[in-house]
């Protein structure tokens, strides 16, 4: 599904972020992406979700040499992918329901349609009753329910997340990270950047730790989970 | 309802209020030139048909002192020629009248002395030989002039013609203001809104999605600035025209306009619209280049 071979990578002159980087994901996966702030999580997770090229080296995405692909071809690769950010970056001018009927609006899908699927996902993220409220007025877990909801709702075969608890309590940390399992469960790829140890600890996932520039791993989780992979 | 709202927030924008009306402003200074325009080219048509086919002669003062032995020799040279239809002499009290305006009753009934104006019409295309006429007129009455007031108009047309270029030049100027603002618009919104912008990139928009957010901006400017210019430039067609009217001089550029003529001017508005949309279509897709 994602395959980086050797791949370098700097923003504009700099010295290089990520320093020959090479790991894949299978189809099916749940990663996390582990390493201190700073470490380059959401540069390498920036090179997977085509918001930035590599200096160097080849990545493969579903099966397409990423370097070569035209911007149609990139554009039509992202909607495969979904996001969700640490900052949750919802739109405040929209309501929750049009926040979350975004990615379906990009690529052109009528409203009746979305809207049956934006509203059974806003009840599977158990926020039924905010359906037309401003995101301004959500707490911050909320706003990350919407968020993965917004992410999933074009089916995405991948799902990238950027901390996406780094900004709410561990208790709601760990009812997101569930969410996002049972995603794993019905057949997406995951990766889920944190630096959470305690958060890592109670998933048996198989890790990918980034330090120094550099990727190891994947390590398996010593509580003996399988990982799906 | 929902789709009506925007993806990026351009209505917020801080400068939006403005906006309608500095479209307006260009549309009307559009419109104005172009109604200039139009009505001074159908003056020059007016002037160029009205005085087709009228020539005068110009019999001097010194011969006609005697009885009217020149002018009647000058008729009889006409009225031979083939292609003239008719020639009149002016009375010397009709030229009299001609003149007084210009140098008044006392100057004339000084016994100032007057030439003999001929009023001659003659056939046109193909019109008879004026310069073949003019040496016969010369050579029986010496000092006669034939007139066919060609020089006069062609000066006139002349001016006519350098003041519909400046009008030309102030519509080319004025669509060129119109790319400028939107431009200047559109890189504002651009840099507002560039998180939105790259949030919608990520999620695969094509390039031409979010261009086509900025040319809904546009056609909502272009429609309301467009209308406010064009009443404004209908309300100062129809004023002027009535004025014009008023003062009733053949010679003054008219604004009485036609259908084709108002039609022209409500196309002023639809071209700056298709400008704007169009300005704004290449800034944004040239802008998000920088995004890979």
């Amino acid at each position: 599904m994602v395959r980086f071979e050797n791949v370098g990578m700097r923003y504009g002159l700099g010295a290089e972020v990520l320093h020959d980087i090479s790991f894949e994901l299978p189809i099916g996966s749940f990663h996390f992406l582990s390493g201190a702030s700073g470490a380059g999580k959401s540069s390498l997770l920036k090179l997977i979700y085509l918001a930035h090229r590599p200096s160097r080296g080849l990545i493969t995405l579903f099966g397409q040499d990423v370097t070569i692909a035209g911007r149609r071809d990139l554009s039509l690769l992202r909607r495969r992918i979904g996001v969700v950010f640490q900052d949750f970056r919802l739109l405040s001018h929209l309501s929750v329901i049009e926040n979350v009927a975004l990615p379906l609006k990009v690529k052109g899908e009528p409203w009746e349609d979305i809207k049956v699927h934006a509203v059974e996902l806003l009840n599977w993220v158990g926020l039924k009753d905010c359906i037309d409220a401003s995101p301004l007025t959500l707490s911050g877990g909320q706003k990350q329910r919407v968020a993965i909801a917004r992410a999933v709702i074009s089916r995405p075969e991948l799902l990238l997340a950027d901390e996406p608890t780094g900004n709410v309590d561990d208790d709601i940390a760990l009812r997101l990270l569930h969410l996002f399992e049972e995603l794993n469960r019905l057949g997406t790829t995951i990766l889920f950047a944190t630096h959470n140890e305690g958060l890592m600890d109670r998933c048996p996932h198989p890790r990918l730790h980034l330090a120094h520039r550099s990727l190891s791993g994947p390590t398996l989780p010593q509580h003996g989970g399988t990982g799906a992979g | 309802m929902f789709w009506r709202r925007r993806d990026l927030a351009l209505d917020a924008d801080p400068v939006r209020h403005f906006l309608p009306w500095l479209m307006a402003m260009i549309v009307y200074l559009g419109g104005l030139s172009l109604a200039g325009m139009m009505s001074l080219s159908a003056a020059v048509e007016r002037w160029d048909s009205g005085l087709q086919g009228t020539v005068t002669v110009q019999v001097p003062a010194a011969r006609t002192r005697a009885p009217d032995g020149a002018v009647d020799k000058a008729l009889a040279i006409l009225r031979k020629t083939e292609g003239v239809v008719s020639a009149r002499p002016i009375g010397g009290a009709e030229t009299a009248a001609l003149l007084e305006p210009w140098l008044g009753r006392d100057a004339l009934g000084a016994g100032l002395p007057l030439p003999r104006l001929i009023d001659v019409r003659v056939e046109t295309d193909p019109g008879p030989d004026l310069g073949a006429l003019a040496t016969a007129l010369d050579g029986a009455v010496p000092g006669t002039v034939l007139d066919d007031h060609r020089k006069t108009l062609d000066r006139l047309i002349a001016l006519v013609r350098s003041v519909e270029l400046v009008a030309l030049a102030i519509v080319l100027l004025v669509a060129i203001a119109a790319v400028a603002t939107v431009v200047f618009i559109t890189r504002t919104g651009l840099a507002i809104h560039g998180e939105t912008i790259e949030l919608l990139h990520l999620m695969g928009a094509m390039d031409g999605y979010v261009a086509r957010q900025f040319q809904g901006q546009a056609l909502e400017l272009g429609l309301k600035g467009g209308t406010i210019g064009l009443v404004l430039t209908a309300a100062t067609v129809l004023a002027l025209g009535h004025f014009a009217g008023a003062v009733g001089a053949g010679l003054l550029p008219q604004l009485d306009f036609g259908p084709e003529q108002w039609l022209a001017l409500a196309a002023v508005p639809v071209g700056v619209t298709v400008i704007a949309m169009i300005t704004a279509h290449f800034t944004v897709i040239g802008a998000l280049k920088r995004l890979p």
